[in-house]
């Protein structure tokens, strides 16, 4: 309930597209306590640190657990959650800085262990909360406070990546297409297994790409955005990857693989197979 | 007169059954109610290397793996050639005829290994061999080590009875070979055997049962020397419904799953070496800050850096009771011993679960490997504590109160954000002053909860003490013991429980005119700490890669507590 806490001093700038992705997650996880019949209190959102990460703070309505831990961490952290508790929900809320810069090590490990969480990615191709340094998702040759001579090094392209690294469940969404995101998450949270929603949510300070994601008919520019194709098969790994080869950026359900098993899954039936001993029996085991 | 207590090194190449001689020696006397204590070191690679092993056997519990040889067995000539200084005047070498000759014949005796075991018709035997040998030499009954044999090798197996054979056979070969070349290190008096019951063990399968015991209920770890084999013994023995055990990408992600686990309303736990504590840094920040319980192992190495993977050293106090930027400092118990292991862990979780936050277990090399006979640990009478967990409604502050809080568990009631950041009392982001101020002294006077450490004290009048700390204290205390029958006024304290110190404890050190601290280190890091409470405390380091030596401890502190002597010492203040 922290929007109403008058210590809590921390605000997202106007028109920050996170403010969208915010009124998503409440709407999904709302209509998800709906659907399953389960309390708020079951849903654990754990965030890294950037402007993305004081999303466990801004949400209003009926508070769900939060986790407001270190740069770059959240998914493992989210593991700990949900492997502690598979029943819950388990969410993780990050930047495009937090979550595929100094956090990118820890998404491979995820998707092979199919953990059974949803990832919301805020991607704004920039660090805010520092006030404007380039990520990994600048374009290449931007320039920022932290490149004035133009970004060197090339762009990484998430979605793509989620799809090399085994993700099973790929949406990309826009923060201004509110209810789109809203469905993608509630989806993403049904799903069995990893799923990271992707969204473009601008940085009306830094890197307002809103123009060029939407588009200009007086300006004469080309929407970057366009919606997934109707046809698409989001089972299909091979058409899934040719939708994000392409230019621009993808809205839509990618990719999604429900055929895997996920983690919780896989560790139930390892542990089948283990045979549990007491503590006194591990001891007496030992015995002279 | 008969001995009561005889060292044994093994030395040779990894995997020419070296360490398998000195835990079968271990396993057979303790068998039979003599105490043992192996220690190893090898090379860090996986195969090959020299490599080598010490049983000590003793009518009494052993405090250390012992300064001087009675026997050394060489598997090979580069072992001869390291180790044959510290045999002692009247040891003995036994070598392996295979691989060298030596032409010394007032001290060794060369034997063929693989000939004599490849002649059972199990090449497998060479250590057989040479147990054989060394059973003669000590004066030990064969009987002992025929039961012992029968009963390792009785495993249900078709082959079982060929096996137990072939390996009696070894023995006899060995100790045929030893009776021929006519030499013995004298006669080990019969074994008294304890009155309570015993297990066999290594310090990191303590530190595992203990874990358990507490009620360990999550474990995420990775691969490091000395700690790897804690992860393998969780992966092969803690899997269980409700348990959470697994091996995942990086000491980061250990500490941050356990974030999560301890979160959740998990026991959560880790073990490490020195790299992987150093990449635990930040995680270990946020479980103090946003107050959650958990575990940390840390089983030193050699360091900085990578160090010496495979030697003891007793250089992480700093860097594990200090690990993390910001005011932290974390609670923390060092065992001494094997048996103190087991009961570190215990308290490491009971400490956890009290104060909500995490605790460093502190171990080393010297201890994780060695294998050494304890008492059972009688599991009915060992306390395990559980967090206060939160049950009313929802609106809690979490952080509001000046001490330690019931702690909601997700999905339960009480919802709160647990918050690296500074916080309020739901756990809100807050950059106020008075909650900075609020919320660190709420933080630190937590740690009073966790006063009840216990210590030894003996001798408590003397003016000068010796205070060892974590593996040091076994032959700290041995020259201690030495230093006291030879009529030294000194006194002794120890406890595992290093932050906090028991209180008591402290402030009769503060009264000592000279603290003398062992410890495995360049810079003198417990004297240190001990000094900046007021302490007048000095350091005797070592920085070998090995422990001390009794002989060595004895002589420089019996320098150093002399007013008027030399003080030899490895650190100023």
């Amino acid at each position: 309930m922290s929007a109403k806490n008058p210590e809590y001093d921390f605000k997202w700038c106007p028109g920050c597209g996170d403010f969208g992705v915010r009124r998503a997650i409440e709407a999904a996880v709302q209509q998800r306590n709906v659907a399953t019949g389960q309390a708020m209190s079951n849903t654990v959102v754990i965030a890294g640190i950037g402007c993305s990460g004081n999303m466990v703070h801004l949400l209003e309505g009926e508070q769900p657990f939060g986790f407001h831990g270190i740069h770059g961490r959240s998914l493992p952290i989210d593991m700990g959650v949900k492997m502690a508790r598979p029943e819950l929900n388990v969410m993780a809320v990050a930047g495009d800085g937090d979550f595929l810069s100094i956090g990118m090590e820890h998404i491979a490990p995820q998707a092979g262990r199919n953990l059974n969480i949803c990832a919301v990615v805020m991607d704004n191709g920039v660090y805010g909360l520092t006030k404007g340094q380039s990520s990994p998702t600048s374009e290449q040759g931007m320039v920022t406070s932290s490149t004035p001579f133009g970004k060197l090094e090339e762009q990484v392209h998430p979605l793509s990546l989620y799809l090399t690294l085994g993700v099973s469940y790929v949406a990309s969404g826009l923060s201004s297409k509110v209810k789109d995101v809203t469905r993608m998450i509630v989806e993403g949270m049904e799903h069995p297994g990893f799923s990271i929603v992707h969204i473009q949510s601008p940085c009306t300070t830094y890197n307002d790409t809103y123009e060029l994601l939407k588009g200009s008919v007086k300006k004469g520019i080309e929407p970057m955005a366009w919606a997934v194709p109707e046809d698409h098969d989001p089972g299909n790994l091979d058409a899934a990857r040719a939708l994000v080869q392409g230019t621009g950026v993808p809205l839509g359900l990618i990719y999604r693989d429900t055929s895997r098993e996920p983690f919780e899954s896989r560790i139930d039936e390892m542990v089948t197979r283990a045979k549990a001993k007491s503590t006194r029996e591990l001891i007496d085991a030992l015995s002279i | 007169m008969k001995k009561s207590d005889f060292v044994v090194r093994f030395a040779g190449e990894g995997g020419q059954g070296v360490v398998t001689s000195a835990e079968g020696l271990a396993q057979a006397a303790t068998q039979t109610g003599y105490h043992a204590q192996t220690f190893a070191t090898f090379p860090s690679q996986i195969m090959g290397g020299p490599t080598w092993t010490q049983t000590r056997i003793s009518t009494s519990p052993v405090l250390s793996s012992g300064d001087h040889l009675d026997v050394l067995v060489c598997f090979n000539e580069a072992a001869y050639e390291t180790h044959h200084g510290e045999v002692g005047d009247d040891g003995v070498i036994v070598y392996n005829s295979g691989d060298f000759e030596l032409d010394d014949d007032k001290h060794s005796f060369g034997m063929n290994f693989d000939e004599l075991a490849k002649s059972t018709g199990n090449a497998r035997a060479a250590n057989m061999v040479v147990i054989g040998a060394l059973a003669h030499l000590v004066g030990m009954r064969q009987e002992i080590f025929d039961e012992f044999v029968t009963k390792r090798f009785t495993r249900g197996r078709p082959n079982d009875e060929e096996i137990i054979r072939s390996n009696l056979e070894a023995m006899r070969l060995g100790r045929a070979e030893a009776e021929v070349s006519g030499f013995s290190v004298g006669e080990l008096a019969s074994p008294e055997p304890p009155d309570y019951e015993q297990i066999l063990v290594n310090g990191n399968t303590a530190v595992c049962l203990g874990a358990m015991h507490a009620g360990m209920n999550f474990y995420a770890g990775y691969p490091i020397s000395p700690a790897t084999q804690i992860l393998i013994w969780m992966e092969r023995n803690a899997p269980a419904p409700g348990k959470f055990v697994y091996q995942v990408s990086s000491e980061i992600e250990s500490i941050t799953a356990l974030l999560g686990g301890g979160f959740a309303g998990k026991k959560a736990m880790t073990a490490t070496a020195g790299p992987g504590f150093s990449l635990m840094s930040e995680g270990l920040g946020l479980a103090w800050m946003a107050e959650i319980p958990l575990v940390v192992v840390n089983v030193q190495r050699g360091g900085p850096a990578t160090g010496l993977p495979t030697k003891t050293e007793q250089s992480d106090l700093f860097g594990s009771m200090y690990p993390a930027h910001g005011d932290v400092k974390l609670p923390l118990i060092a065992p001494g011993t094997v048996e103190e292991c087991f009961y570190a862990a215990v308290h490491a979780f009971n400490w956890a679960e009290r104060y909500q936050g995490p605790v460093v277990v502190l171990s080393e090399h010297a201890l994780s490997e060695r294998n050494q006979n304890i008492p059972k640990p009688n599991v009915d009478e060992i306390p395990v504590e559980n967090r206060l967990t939160y049950s009313g409604d929802n609106g809690y502050q979490r952080y509001e109160s000046g001490e330690v809080s019931p702690m909601p568990i997700p999905g339960g009631p009480g919802g709160y954000v647990a918050n690296g950041s500074e916080h309020d009392g739901m756990g809100d982001t807050t950059h106020l002053g008075s909650r900075h101020v609020q919320m660190t002294e709420r933080r630190w006077s937590k740690i009073k909860l966790l006063e009840d450490g216990d210590f030894e004290a003996e001798n408590t009048d003397s003016v000068v003490a010796v205070v060892p700390w974590g593996g040091s204290k076994g032959p700290a205390r041995e020259a201690y013991e030495r230093l006291v029958a030879s009529g030294e006024d000194i006194g002794w304290y120890y406890t595992m429980f290093l932050n906090p110190l028991p209180p008591e404890m402290l402030a009769e050190l503060r009264r000592k005119d000279l603290v003398l601290v062992p410890e495995l280190n360049y810079q003198g890091q417990f004297s240190s700490i001990l000094r900046s409470y007021g302490v007048k405390a000095e350091s005797i380091t070592q920085y070998t890669g090995l422990p001390f030596k009794v002989g060595d401890l004895v002589d420089r502190i019996s320098a150093a507590s002399k007013p008027s002597g030399p003080r030899e010492q490895g650190v100023t203040a």
